[in-house]
């Protein structure tokens, strides 16, 4: 089973297989999208209100997903960088430089949701105080550093070998957002989902929010397959222009 | 402000995001193709794609 998923993601390793596997997924998946978000949206709405936050407890249906995207969204791109350093695998760059721009969104997300959640319920939109607020606004200040610095640099195989260093010696910051609600008093209340002696949170808001953090995910999974489609095309006619260069000198 | 507005504010720039992600993917990719069409137009083909087109693949 191992050697057949290392077979697998060596064939993968073809950036025109892997066209070809996206030009066939692309409108499953965009489909199997837009139903998780009716359904997601749907029962996030029906959900009972929370006794003491009211209706605001409904911005919990996209501020957790956004929260956890940005956090997977990082990983995914440390796991890239582990391929382009470890690997060499030629599309890992491609996977990590695709990821940033996303993961900046579902970060942006998860801060401006979370402020506007904060403002009624805690009476502040912003606690420089707060371990989880500031350790998710530097992941975000992160990705624009990344963005930057991809941008920056127009030798993909340069760039690919600095921005992987920085994303692996950047990960440490994700188990500092995980537990600095448990390593620190915030005004985040301790994880209420992914615990070891089962979920806090009552059914009846616990599946609408894992409903929208499947929507979320199968969002981020479509527009990154979308967006490494974009990135090959664009290194593409990048040789595509230096070989016609070279062919008129 | 309602706590509604919260939520509406909320949702809103949930769906504004998504929808600057879609069009900066799709502006992109429409981006790349006339790259790519103008490049072949003018004659100039990847080495890999013309040798599969040499050995008729």
């Amino acid at each position: 089973m191992i050697s057949s998923a290392a077979n697998y993601m060596t064939g993968l390793a073809n950036p025109t297989r892997f066209l070809s596997l996206v030009a066939v997924a692309i409108p499953w998946m965009a489909g199997i999208t837009g139903v998780l978000f009716a359904v997601g949206l749907t029962m996030a709405f029906q959900a009972p209100e929370d006794y003491q936050q009211g209706i605001t407890v409904r911005i919990m249906y996209v501020h957790v997903p956004s929260a956890w995207l940005a956090m997977m969204c990082y990983t995914v791109m440390a796991v890239s960088a582990l391929g382009t350093l470890v690997w060499r695998h030629p599309l890992a760059d491609v996977a990590a430089k695709a990821a940033a721009p996303l993961g900046a969104a579902f970060t942006f997300l998860a801060l401006i949701t979370g402020s506007l959640w904060g403002k009624p319920m805690w009476g502040t939109w912003w606690a420089w105080g707060d371990a989880r607020l500031t350790s998710v606004f530097v992941l975000f200040l992160m990705y624009l550093g990344l963005i930057a610095l991809y941008r920056a640099m127009d030798d993909p195989a340069r760039s690919a070998k600095v921005c992987a260093i920085l994303i692996l010696v950047g990960y440490v910051n994700i188990p500092i957002i995980k537990f600095s609600v448990d390593w620190w008093n915030t005004l985040h209340q301790p994880a209420s989902v992914f615990r070891l002696d089962g979920p806090t949170i009552h059914e009846s808001m616990l599946y609408p929010l894992l409903v929208m953090a499947v929507a979320f995910t199968m969002l981020f999974f479509t527009l990154h397959l979308l967006a490494m489609r974009n990135e090959i095309w664009r290194r593409r006619v990048a040789s595509m222009r230096r070989q016609a260069a070279r062919a008129a000198a | 402000m309602s706590h509604f507005t919260f939520v509406a504010i909320a949702y809103g720039v949930t769906a504004l995001t998504f929808l600057a992600l879609v069009g900066w993917i799709v502006i992109d990719q429409r981006a790349r193709r006339a790259e790519m069409a103008d490049l072949e137009a003018r004659g100039i083909r990847r080495r890999s794609a013309a040798g599969d087109q040499d050995h008729g693949k």
